[in-house]
């Protein structure tokens, strides 16, 4: 049953996203993507956390008893988060205190907990790894998809460089409001499942009803 | 499929439980201290990137400063006088008010800035002509906005009434509404505001309703869909300019050029 | 007193945990197919935020925050860096001890519950709603407030959206659409009549 590492390190791309099908790590998606730098940094943050944490419970999971399993697993990602934090303290300041509490709550990212506790605890060290490393990727490219799309809509910019100019600043460009409030993550997430399912059919959900087709009026 | 997990003992568990603790434990002390001195620097540097903000305001009135220009000075806000025994170096109002001991809790009804505590003393920046006396007045203030602090440079004219300028350092208030405090057109009404009328009763603010009052001329206009920043905007220039804040302070700086003739 | 019923009100409607600020979402999203285990998640989230706010404002006041320990003469010592490890300590504590209260006390409940239960330990609104606490310095009388407000607020937001996914199981949904997608959509406009309340108060 053990995947190839390629396998193991794509599959949570696309196929298995934890954001587009798993449910996971939704909380912290929506809410620091009002700029691609934010989603960038959050992604390069949760693929560390990921896989080293993935790895350390791996390392472990022989000697983990049932009993203290997950808080041991949160006492190892919480480490890990608040080195995290501190050394974004240290060398990405201003970026860091507009992820403010976001990256503290990297420790209640589903994801994380849900890969250590549901792949970490039974499999090697480099598969758990890249598991890591494969979800923290396909968690970043939902992130950095609604990232771009909400600072370019949003204020015309990417990164921080200007592309368009708004109206405000002398140009042309009237920027959408709407892309830089909270519900504009969800709209765009929607889009994206949407797209996705129509591009990997097997990932549709069954309605619990199907509705009667409707009927013709006669001729 | 699954492996043997291991038997799960009391002192197993507790055995296991504490090695982790302990060696999390010394992962994050090492990081932590060994970090701290870039993270204070860090600090620093935007404290004076902070000030560099004030130099902008200050060119968009057309004085053209360096921050050796600036005089800094140590003021407690209760007794308005000038306290040198503190490092205005490292003086932080907000680290400050954050303490007992070093600040004071503000009364409710008189919190129109949802601080809840202000520290005893605050930093001032002066700039002097070349005769010495007072030319500009620059105070930090700061308040509770919609959902973030908002963190301004507030300057006054030597006359201590009137506003030259206000310029928002730092506020995380919804972009395109709240957020359009910081848009120069806004920041532009501030200019030549006079905060106090002929009684000397604090009239200034952000105009919150529609319809004029008596009192329009010393308000500037809110913005559309942004009460709530508006509001905090208003209760922070009304709390800094009235008794509780730098009030007193700005009385004895009025006191001295009177008698100074 | 009025400042506190604003607190409240922010809470609840303003500064809805799950539908301004997204914590919570994992669990929002999937445990929202039926109207009455959102009923029982919402209680259990709103039991544990009300205890567990006020009890990491006591910590963080007393023991963590920058000169917190003068009581103790270590005036000098700044533990904050520790609040995210205590806090959620503090959680996995409270909800061990509500999952063997309700299992002696209210055993029905505690069935309905089932695995949700262990699962409010890792749900971002519980963390998130005392690490918001430490930000805006609330006090302790503040922190109950919006510890039962925030709580209260994250189950209507959850309920209201079971009863919404309740009627969408009989609309006629593009095929890619259906399911997941929806409820982000459903999730976002919801959101977006929650920020009407902003001109309350």
């Amino acid at each position: 049953m053990q995947d190839s590492n390629w396998r193991i390190l794509t599959r949570p791309l696309i196929d298995e996203n934890p954001l587009t099908l798993q449910i996971l790590g939704i909380c912290s998606a929506l809410a620091i993507t009002t700029s691609l730098d934010t989603a960038l940094l959050m992604s390069v943050v949760v693929i560390c956390v990921l896989a080293c944490g993935s790895a350390a419970v791996s390392l472990i999971r022989r000697q983990l008893p049932r009993s203290v399993r997950i808080i041991v697993q949160i006492t190892i990602i919480a480490t890990l988060v608040i080195v995290v934090d501190q050394i974004l303290q240290a060398f990405a300041y201003e970026l860091s205190k507009r992820l403010s509490v976001f990256v503290g709550l990297i420790i209640t990212n589903c994801i994380v907990l849900g890969r250590a506790e549901g792949y970490a605890m039974h499999n090697g060290v480099v598969a758990s790894a890249l598991d890591g490393i494969g979800n923290g990727l396909g968690y970043s490219l939902i992130l950095i998809i609604v990232g771009a799309m909400r600072e370019f809509f949003g204020k015309g910019s990417l990164l921080n460089v200007q592309i368009l100019l708004p109206v405000s600043q002398g140009g042309g460009f009237e920027p959408l409001h709407l892309m830089l409030l909270p519900p504009s993550a969800f709209f765009i997430i929607g889009g994206i499942i949407w797209y996705i399912r129509r591009k990997r059919p097997q990932q549709v959900e069954e309605a619990e009803f199907t509705l009667r087709p409707r009927r013709q009026e006669a001729e | 499929m699954s492996e043997t997990i291991a038997t799960d003992s009391t002192r197993r568990a507790l055995g296991v439980a504490l090695i982790v603790a302990f060696v999390c434990a010394v992962l994050v002390s090492v990081v932590a201290v060994g970090l701290r001195p870039l993270q204070k620097a860090n600090v620093e540097a935007e404290r004076i990137a902070q000030l560099e903000l004030v130099l902008v305001a200050l060119s968009d009135i057309g004085r053209n400063l360096s921050i050796e220009g600036l005089e800094s000075r140590i003021v407690e806000l209760g007794s308005g006088e000038y306290d040198d025994s503190i490092d205005v170096g490292t003086f932080d109002a907000e680290a400050a008010a954050g303490k007992p001991a070093t600040s004071d809790a503000i009364p409710a009804d008189l919190d129109v800035a949802g601080i809840k505590r202000r520290a005893r003393h605050a930093r001032v920046y002066l700039v002097r002509d070349p005769a010495d006396r007072i030319e500009l007045i620059i105070l930090p203030v700061y308040g509770r906005g919609y959902q973030s602090t908002l963190r301004a440079w507030l300057v006054l004219d030597g006359d201590t009434r009137t506003v030259r300028a206000l310029k928002f350092y730092q506020h995380g208030e919804t972009p395109g509404v709240g957020a359009r405090i910081d848009e120069p057109d806004w920041e532009a009404q501030w200019r030549d505001l006079s905060a106090y009328d002929d009684e000397g009763v604090l009239r200034i603010g952000v105009r919150l309703h529609a319809g004029a009052d008596d009192y329009s001329a010393f308000k500037v206009d809110g913005i559309s869909g942004a009460t709530r920043t508006a509001q905090g905007v208003d209760g922070m220039m009304r709390f800094w300019l009235d008794e509780f804040g730098f009030g007193p302070y700005l009385r004895r700086i009025r006191e001295e050029q009177a008698d100074a003739g | 007193m009025n400042a506190l019923f604003e607190l409240l009100l922010r809470s609840v409607f303003l500064d809805n945990l799950a539908l301004s600020f997204f914590l919570g979402m994992c669990t929002f999203l999937a445990v929202s197919k039926r109207v009455d285990t959102a009923y029982g998640v919402g209680l259990a989230m709103l039991v544990v935020q009300t205890v567990t706010i006020p009890l990491n404002n006591l910590i963080y006041t007393w023991l963590l925050a920058p000169g917190a320990l003068a009581w103790a003469g270590l005036g000098e010592v700044d533990l904050s860096f520790l609040r995210l490890i205590a806090f959620i300590g503090v959680i996995a504590a409270m909800v061990q001890v509500l999952e063997m209260t309700l299992e002696f006390h209210v055993p029905k409940l505690y069935r309905a519950l089932g695995i949700f239960l262990p699962l409010i330990t890792v749900n971002c609104a519980i963390l998130g709603g005392s690490l918001f606490m430490v930000e805006r310095s609330y006090s302790f009388t503040e922190s109950v407030v919006f510890g039962f407000g925030s709580g209260l607020g994250w189950a209507l937001a959850i309920v209201m959206f079971a009863a919404i996914r309740e009627r969408l199981k009989y609309a006629d949904i593009p095929q890619g659409l259906q399911g997941l997608g929806m409820n982000f959509i459903v999730a976002g406009i919801m959101s977006l009549g929650f920020m009407a309340f902003a001109g309350m108060g």
